[in-house]
């Protein structure tokens, strides 16, 4: 009860204003003429990084209650995921209202023509289908198992970003590889945490054979 | 051999007493006797740029056939100028130079001339620049990235510097190289591209008047982050071609390699010149987004320099030789 509380009045806003945080920082930016010569790319930039962060900081929250064991820490994952795709929905919307300030056909023609960008909107929308399905109402809708393994597309969706970022930008630069190899890491957790509850339900099926 | 001059090069001035005291009586005469000239020149076209950036300015800048009068265009302004750079020397992100460019010394500066020419050889900042007058050329500056800037260089036509060193008839190409050294440079220690940087024109794009060695922009020194002391001006080419911080220049009988082409050889070819109808496999070169406005503009052929530079590649196939 009283952890149902720190929740909803503590830890909820908290977090909420951190995710909002990013828009903020923009207006700070904005204001205080940090957004470079080229604001409009920069904006566009922004937005992108901080909807692969969130996407990050979403696939964080299993790892951390396996490890802590804290279940606390649960209910922020579709939080930080639907964040994820607000900032991505910004990222596009800026690109096709601001950047190609709806120029259809030119939109049209880099949609196809350029695979970076077609990857990005092939993130965009695994996240929009999952956050579609985000709801209490969905996942009995689908019931457990099939949402469960729908969801598992974020995986898809977070190295599409990963590539997305990295063929977008010239040479072999580090940051796209930084995002990379840290999604690498949340996913190897996951292999490594599979195997080992594989592992366990094989010798307690043992355990129960030889009782 | 060339690690040797290049060691040779870093020496700092301290360490040689008469060198920089002899260069500094050469730049108080120098400046003495350009400062008659600006002063005459200064009563003819007032200062433009009586409000622009720090950097040291030059008296005496000679007006040129791209002269402001004559272009017409509005300038870029200088902070956007100074503080939007590709030079990944000095990290990747469009203000790392003007951040990490700040403590960066151009002086003294050298830069060796090598291969088919009558007179190779170690020349500093000084031996190139000071034979010279500097003139103006404001130019439209189209980079791969698909935004472009109007830019008030100033500095030498690259043929006038070319002539100094007497390139032989097997001389068919030019080969720069921008200084290589990690400690001054802090982004050359990630392997971005293999450095030191390498760029090259033709011996006759490089002859065309257009082609020019920046010193300056705005009437001042380059700035670090623009490429002090001295870089190349190529404006019909995108604007990875006008290589920063010049240290050799090589003449060659065969095209030399350059930087992006080794990075990405569909995607950024020797000559490079600004061409609409030819895509970056990644994005479109139609338009290009003019720092300080909002919509995108058409690209340019030859970025709008047809004129100067298209009978350099007629019979050439352009989707060929990008």
């Amino acid at each position: 009860m009283q952890q149902n509380i720190l929740i909803h009045y503590i830890f909820k806003p908290v977090v909420w204003a951190l995710c909002l945080s990013p828009l903020v920082g923009l207006v700070w930016l904005f204001h205080s003429g940090g957004m470079t010569a080229n604001p409009i790319e920069f904006l566009n930039r922004y937005l992108g990084e901080w909807a692969l962060k969130f996407l990050l900081f979403a696939l964080i929250i299993t790892p951390l209650r396996e490890i802590t064991g804290w279940a606390g820490v649960t209910p922020f994952r579709r939080l930080l995921g639907l964040f994820a795709f607000f900032y991505a929905i910004l990222h596009f919307a800026s690109y096709i209202g601001i950047d190609q300030f709806f120029n259809w056909k030119d939109i049209w023609t880099d949609l196809i023509k350029r695979t970076y960008i077609t990857v990005g909107l092939g993130a965009l929308t695994i996240l929009a289908v999952l956050a579609a399905t985000s709801t209490k109402n969905m996942i009995k809708k689908l019931g457990g198992k099939t949402w469960k393994r729908l969801h598992k597309w974020v995986y898809v969706a977070g190295l599409a970003g990963c590539l997305h970022f990295f063929m977008m930008r010239k040479g072999v630069q580090a940051e796209p590889l930084y995002y990379l190899m840290f999604l690498v890491l949340l996913l190897a957790y996951r292999w490594v945490s599979h195997i080992r509850k594989q592992r366990q339900r094989t010798s307690q099926s043992e355990a129960q054979t030889q009782a | 051999m060339l690690i040797k001059m290049t060691k040779a090069l870093d020496i700092k001035s301290s360490e040689i007493t008469p060198k920089p005291l002899f260069d500094d009586r050469r730049r108080f005469l120098k400046t003495a006797a350009i400062g008659g000239v600006g002063f005459v020149a200064g009563t003819i076209a007032p200062s433009s740029f009586a409000n622009e950036g720090h950097g040291k300015k030059f008296i005496g800048i000679l007006p040129s056939k791209w002269s402001k009068e004559s272009v017409g265009e509005k300038f870029t302004d200088y902070k956007s100028v100074t503080s939007y750079n590709n030079f990944y020397e000095f990290g990747t992100g469009k203000e790392d130079p003007l951040t990490y460019a700040k403590n960066f010394k151009p002086r003294p500066w050298s830069v060796i001339v090598d291969g088919e020419v009558d007179k190779p050889g170690i020349y500093s900042y000084e031996d190139l620049v000071n034979p010279h007058k500097l003139e103006e050329r404001v130019y439209r500056f189209r980079c791969v990235e698909a935004w472009s800037m109007i830019i008030p260089w100033v500095g030498i036509g690259l043929a006038n510097i070319i002539k100094q060193f007497g390139p032989k008839n097997d001389a068919k190409y030019v080969a720069f190289e921008t200084l290589n050294d990690p400690d001054r440079m802090h982004g050359q220690k990630r392997k971005v591209l293999d450095w030191p940087y390498r760029e090259g024109l033709r011996m006759d794009e490089a002859m065309n008047p257009l082609s020019f060695m920046a010193v300056g922009l705005y009437g001042e020194e380059l700035p670090n982050q623009n490429g002090a002391p001295i870089r190349l001006v190529t404006p019909w080419k995108y604007g990875f071609k006008s290589i920063k911080s010049i240290v050799r220049i090589s003449f060659t009988k065969k095209q030399p390699l350059t930087s992006w082409n080794m990075a990405g050889p569909q995607e950024y070819g020797f000559y490079s010149n600004v061409n609409p109808e030819k895509s970056h496999p990644r994005w479109s070169q139609a338009k290009e987004r003019r720092i300080g406005e909002f919509l995108k503009r058409p690209s340019l052929m030859y970025n709008g320099y047809g004129e100067e530079v298209a009978s350099l590649y007629t019979g050439m196939d352009l989707n060929k030789f990008y």
